[in-house]
């Protein structure tokens, strides 16, 4: 067998002098990466983190009380789950709220292109955040999940807005009940 | 002469032999010696992957002389949950496999094959994923060539393996060979981990397949793909014309080409076939036989190489061969570099020596002091713990009590353990600390 320890043994004492043995308890890349990213977060008035457990980075829920728009006055929350591969895997991002959104669906799914396919190890969770601000003040209509809430916003903006006060307010469009969201009454 | 080889033969290894006992320009007395000879019998290597490139990795590694094989196949169809089994499409290039096995483990299949045909050989099969097995499964090996077509799986075993070195373990650095095919063009790889470059360091030399993202599939199908996709996973779903899919049966086929067909007619997408659709359904990559056969060939002389020291290998030098027959036949060998950041095996964490007693106030405040940190605002956690992080406000909060704490008593750090310690003004910047008790 190639004698490879001997060059590792001169690897090692050419990059360290006093030669750093062992790597028992060594931070994975993706909390690593996370902890970078959470440092690097601007969250503004309109968003909060809560960590269910603060040791276990990768995984919390975003608080989302957006000011302006259609959306406002409810609040929305969202789980995040980082997994082991991050971030070379986009993060899982699922709203909790049964909402009615033209990009959410009625599991919480999220369609945001940087979510899926325009993902890239570059981005990190504050181009998430800031995409899913942007996602409630301009619900689009182009890449629906939910369809039907895609159509009303195409069709009538203002029809769109008061389904959207209704289902803030826990009422039902066409025969789907959503969730009260709201923190004002 | 070894005893394994007296016991299947002489003339097989014959002349492998005499090249093993000739002294060349590259190796010393003690490589050509009998005693070096019978080291081939007890190396362990281990193979990932029983596909093309797997079986032709096998098959070569047993007619080198390797003894003692151990074969993983984790199955590469994305929609099983399953390990891979046979299926008719792989016989043409997965010349270990007969019809009759169809349905059956690839790596059992291909291992008992290959004990048949090649005398003296053990080779164990595994029937799971890489991930089911830990470090101590991936110790007991000498070397590991990769012949996948998961770059999830190239880059799980690449940074297990480097991981795993351990300055106070010789045996711990596993050399890894990788080989690769797509259609005419392939790669053979070795990485020595933390040595040399690994395969995180390469990341930027794939080009990933774009993922379908569902809500395209349910909405605004644009490619052929995305109709038979959609028939694939949504319409047989709601419909389930069957009660389960059958990739195999032309019938199950032909309602999801129908499927595909009528969807893409109402978006105005040409291009849909029923070869297209066994193609997207089955996952299949353009796989050619021989240029599996050229690639596993390459990676299999490097391990017998490395195993030997018949020949310099590849790998401290030249680390990455590509092979293209796309246009003519070019081949390049070529050094690759380490990259100072890979996430695997970039950024080595620096000894850092601190009192035990010390509260985990006095280390952060010795951060600001210290000439080479100078962190005004540091954030620092270990291995699954945080310990301090001063933003976003929540976890500030959560973990502001453990400011008075000990480093050793109160949190339970100690010698060996790795700090990750990150600053908002070096964004770039991730300062990694293996402790030390003064
Ligand atoms: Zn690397």
């Amino acid at each position: 067998m190639l004698k490879i320890w001997s060059m590792k043994s001169a690897q090692q004492k050419a990059e360290n002098a006093d030669g750093a043995a062992g790597k028992k308890k060594k931070v994975t890349p993706a909390q690593l990466r996370v902890q970078k990213d959470l440092s690097e977060l601007s969250l503004g008035s309109t968003m909060k983190t809560v960590f269910p457990d603060p040791d276990d980075i990768l995984n919390f829920v975003l608080e989302i009380t957006p000011d302006e728009g259609i959306y406002h006055g409810g609040l929305f929350t969202f789980t995040f789950t980082m997994g082991p591969n991050y971030p070379h895997e986009p993060p899982k991002v699922r709203c909790q709220q049964k909402i009615y959104h033209p990009n959410i669906d009625l599991e919480g799914k999220v369609c945001l292109n940087i979510l899926r396919e325009d993902w890239k190890p570059v981005l990190n969770l504050n181009a998430v955040i800031v995409g899913l601000q942007f996602l409630f003040l301009e619900p689009n209509a182009s890449d629906p999940l939910n369809k039907e809430a895609a159509d009303d916003l195409r069709s009538s903006r203002e029809n769109f807005r008061r389904n959207v006060r209704i289902a803030m307010g826990g009422g039902s469009i066409r025969g789907v009940t959503y969730d009260r969201v709201l923190t004002t009454r | 002469m070894a005893a394994a080889a007296t016991e299947s033969g002489v003339s097989r290894w014959q002349y492998l032999d005499h090249i093993r006992r000739t002294r060349g320009p590259f190796n010393q007395d003690s490589d050509v010696s009998e005693e070096a000879l019978a080291t081939l019998d007890k190396t362990k290597i281990l193979v990932i992957g029983a596909g093309g490139l797997g079986c032709e990795i096998l098959k070569n590694l047993a007619l080198s002389g390797f003894k003692d094989i151990h074969v993983i196949d984790m199955g590469t169809n994305s929609y099983a949950l399953a390990p891979d089994t046979i299926d008719i499409s792989n016989l043409n290039r997965q010349f270990l496999f007969r019809k009759d096995d169809v349905g059956k483990f690839k790596a059992e299949v291909a291992a008992k094959f290959v004990e048949k045909r090649v005398q003296g050989v053990k080779i164990t099969p595994h029937n799971c994923r890489i991930q089911e097995f830990d470090e101590d499964f991936y110790m007991q090996f000498q070397m590991v060539v990769c012949g996948l077509d998961s770059i999830e799986a190239r880059r799980w075993i690449n940074a297990t393996l480097v991981n795993m070195v351990d300055m106070e373990n010789q045996d711990s650095l596993k050399p890894l060979i990788d080989g690769g095919t797509e259609g005419f063009k392939g790669q053979t790889r070795v990485v020595f981990p933390t040595l040399t470059p690994c395969i995180e360091c390469q990341l930027d030399l794939y080009t990933p397949r774009a993922a379908v993202p569902l809500c395209t599939l349910a909405t605004i199908p644009r490619q052929p793909e995305h109709c038979i996709e959609w028939a694939h996973i949504i319409a047989w779903d709601q419909e389930k014309p069957f009660p389960s899919l059958d990739k195999d049966d032309p019938e199950h086929i032909t309602w999801l080409y129908r499927k595909a067909l009528a969807r893409a007619q109402e978006f105005g997408i040409t291009g849909v076939t029923y070869s297209l659709t066994q193609g997207v359904v089955k996952n299949i990559i353009p796989a050619i036989a021989s240029t599996n056969a050229i690639i596993a060939a390459s990676c299999c002389n490097e391990a017998l190489k490395i195993a030997t020291t018949a020949a310099p290998s590849l790998g401290f030098e030249e680390s990455y061969m590509m092979y293209s027959g796309d246009d003519s036949i070019y081949t390049n060998t070529f050094k690759y570099e380490k990259k100072e950041d890979c996430a695997v095996c970039g950024e080595v964490a620096k000894p850092l020596e601190v009192n035990p007693n010390w509260t985990l106030r006095e280390l952060l405040d010795s951060f600001s002091t210290k000439a080479d940190l100078q962190l005004k605002k540091p954030s620092i956690r270990a291995e699954g713990k945080t310990l301090y992080m001063q933003f976003p406000p929540s976890i500030e909060e959560q973990t502001r009590s453990n400011l008075d704490k000990t480093l050793k008593e109160g949190l339970g750090l100690d010698v060996n353990h790795e700090v990750a310690v990150t600053d908002p003004a070096f964004p770039a910047l991730t300062f990694r600390f293996i402790l030390r008790f003064a």
